[in-house]
């Protein structure tokens, strides 16, 4: 595990908490470290916390307590104007795209360059021409968001996400309502995109088979903890009853089937109270 | 959509709006207020207004000079005071007499100035000091009924012939 | 059981003026992001194109039906009194002071409002407006203003051009077809209607309904519940809650203007 993780720390967080209101948190204790120039998936079922985390590293929340570093600077005492001077270095792939549906193709992928940098357009031109065919979608350059399928559209999301070369890539679920091609598309994308900028990656996924084919490292996110860690050999050897049920996608295990309730029988009247 | 379309399009827009205001501004309304520059104050006292109002105009032989700038009640006199501002292009003879007309009917009122013949001139602030008041229609008509009954004599009830 | 149904009472009031205070925020934050929208005018025209511009038929063809409306029903109650040469005034005095910003921005608040609503939610609920916020680029800067100001700047033009069109359509029904003398209905209308007062408080009122209208829409939006449900609800709510402000301020703005006024 030590082996993985020995490079140079990009984002750390701290003992760190989060609560949208006192009674529900949403993430507690959370230690984690995401070394520079790696691909690390944040793993876990739905709801547990796992989006969260990426926003709190991405400033869009801010922790309840503990600490956010990225780069250095702590993000938790950060001004607004400080968090957009460092969302600048940062790039996002949301789960559905999330493509500016009034603009073409080419004026999505442009539009970090317009909003930030004074290039002259035909340097603009060139440059999302370039991030297009990173993603093998040059052609679709002047088609609108609503005509593309969604593996397009989420390979558009991407070239846009990496328009001003990252130092920080967050996927958002990337894999959701993909065909298994797109999947596979968009899973080597992330990766080689990820080496080709010597970015450092975080994907936030619950698609346990791509990733371990794809990442250099895996947390386990429940009920808002970090349970469980390690390569994904590690993690496939692991007998951590989680881990287990969660790479083999068994019905009950430590995350139970049933929600919590009162016992069956009781609940159809057949107590002892009668 | 193109850049310059929607340009031409908003140009198209915006001229038109301007171009409603612009008619609206020139055909539509006077601009009473504003044409008469710069003004003096006068004030006049009336035992009865009738429905003169603030904003009202002030005309002299038929053409507007002024509006009835303010209107109010003199506790000791009993009386309505009425302030007007008159344009500071017309002067008025210290006997000007101001009168309160109806235009029509049925019709607004107005306050008229007719000049006397005096050779000094009303200076700003001063009183006109002769002035009619408004014609009541409804005293109006019960005098014109008591002159017909005092013609008639006692017999002619109201009921009629 | 009392304090049960206090508490019922009690919920939309706390939430209203929750929203009311998070709408003076929101107004206050507008304002100070609008350096983009000025700047780069580019972004305000493109606004000004679909408030402005798509709004300019209905306007026009509402304008002149109501001024057709006027026209016939003003005839009708002004020649019992032998005064159907006091039809200029009529209409115009109506249509300055009152139904030409009030009407102008009903309609604009269905046509223009609505859609600036849609537009913001679904912005928001496919997340480009966090897409944006993080690519560093303020959505309130780059979204929210651009259509606020563009709205405000439209709503007076609008507003004049309906007044404008209404009078034409009260000239052409009094005029043209009835057979009101031509020089009384303009020469009458003109000697009644006062720029200053008649007018320039009409423009005043266009002005505050632009900002009225403009707010609610871009706040609607921006506040939408990100669901299709919560969408279309947002939407419903630009086009109620604008109608009742724009009536509310109609009511205090006459109030102030035109009250012991001839």
């Amino acid at each position: 595990m030590e082996t993985t993780l020995s490079a140079e720390p990009l984002v750390e967080m701290r003992d760190l908490a989060f609560a949208y209101d006192r009674k529900r948190p949403i993430l507690s204790g959370i230690n984690l470290t995401i070394p520079k120039g790696k691909l690390v998936a944040i793993m876990g079922g739905s709801g547990s916390g796992k989006t969260t985390l990426l926003r709190l590293i991405g400033g869009q929340l801010r922790a309840t307590s503990g600490e956010v570093k990225v780069a250095g600077n702590s993000l938790t005492t950060m001004s607004r104007a400080d968090l957009y001077k460092m969302r600048r270095s940062m790039g996002m792939l949301f789960q559905f795209g999330a493509l500016f549906t009034d603009l073409t193709v080419f004026e999505n992928v442009a539009f970090p360059m317009r909003e930030h940098t004074d290039l002259p357009e035909s340097a603009i031109r060139d440059l999302v021409l370039l991030k297009l065919n990173a993603v093998g979608l040059r052609g679709a350059a002047n088609l609108m968001p609503s005509e593309l399928s969604g593996g397009m559209a989420r390979r558009v999301a991407l070239a846009r996400a990496v328009a001003l070369d990252p130092m920080l890539m967050m996927y958002d679920e990337p894999f959701t309502g993909l065909d298994p091609i797109s999947l596979g598309v968009i899973g080597s994308l992330i990766r080689s995109l990820t080496d080709a900028l010597g970015a450092t990656s975080i994907m936030v996924t619950h698609d346990i088979v791509e990733s371990l084919q794809i990442v250099d490292h895996i947390y386990f996110l429940s009920e808002g903890k970090i349970v469980a860690e390690g390569s994904p050999d590690e993690i496939r050897a692991s007998a951590d009853p989680f881990v287990h049920q969660f790479v083999h996608a068994q019905a009950d295990g430590p995350v139970r089937f049933h929600m919590k309730a009162k016992p069956f029988a009781e609940e159809l009247g057949l107590g002892v109270s009668i | 959509m193109n850049r310059s379309v929607i340009d031409l399009w908003v140009g198209v827009f915006v001229a038109i709006g301007i171009a409603s205001l612009m008619f609206l501004a020139l055909k539509v309304s006077n601009s009473a207020t504003a044409n008469l520059g710069d003004t003096y104050r006068l004030s006049a006292e009336f035992a009865n207004i009738g429905g003169l109002k603030i904003r009202a105009p002030v005309k002299s032989a038929g053409v507007v000079v002024g509006r009835v700038a303010d209107i109010r009640f003199d506790k000791d006199l009993y009386k309505a005071v009425v302030d007007i501002d008159v344009s500071k292009n017309f002067r008025f003879p210290k006997d000007t007499f101001a009168n309160i007309y109806t235009s029509g009917l049925l019709g607004e009122q107005y306050l008229g100035l007719e000049p006397g013949g005096d050779s000094e001139y009303i200076k700003p602030g001063e009183a006109i000091r002769h002035t009619q008041d408004a014609v009541v229609l409804e005293k109006l008509i019960s005098q014109f009924l008591f002159n017909k009954a005092a013609e008639g004599g006692v017999q002619g009830a109201p009921a009629g012939k | 059981m009392l304090a049960r149904f206090f508490r019922k009472l009690g919920a939309p009031v706390v939430t209203f003026i929750w929203r009311l205070g998070f709408a003076a925020r929101f107004l206050s934050a507008i304002l100070m992001n609008s350096g983009a929208s000025l700047f780069r005018f580019q972004l305000t025209m493109r606004e000004l194109y679909f408030s402005g511009v798509l709004s300019l038929l209905i306007i026009m063809v509402s304008g002149f039906f109501v001024g057709l409306v006027l026209g016939l029903q003003g005839y009708e109650t002004l020649q019992r009194y032998g005064s159907s040469e006091a039809l200029g005034i009529l209409v115009a005095l109506t249509l300055t002071r009152e139904l030409g910003p009030v009407v102008a921005a009903l309609l604009f608040a269905s046509r223009a409002g609505s859609a600036v609503t849609a537009e913001i939610g679904l912005m928001k609920t496919t997340e480009q407006l966090k897409a944006m916020d993080m690519m560093a680029v303020n959505p309130i800067a780059r979204v929210v203003a651009p259509r606020f100001w563009g709205g405000v700047l439209s709503m007076p033009l609008l507003a004049g051009l309906f007044t404008a069109m209404g009078i034409l359509g009260a000239w052409v029904i009094g005029v043209k077809i009835i057979g009101v003398d031509d020089g009384a209905f303009w020469s009458q209308m003109q000697a009644a209607v006062d720029f200053r007062y008649d007018l320039v408080n009409g423009f005043i009122k266009s002005v505050v309904f632009g900002v009225a209208v403009s707010l609610i829409a871009v706040f609607e939006g921006y506040d939408t519940e990100p669901t299709a449900e919560g969408l279309s609800r947002a939407i419903t709510r630009t086009v109620v809650v604008s109608a009742l402000a724009i009536l509310a301020l109609d009511f205090v703005l006459t109030s102030f203007m035109f009250r012991g006024k001839a």
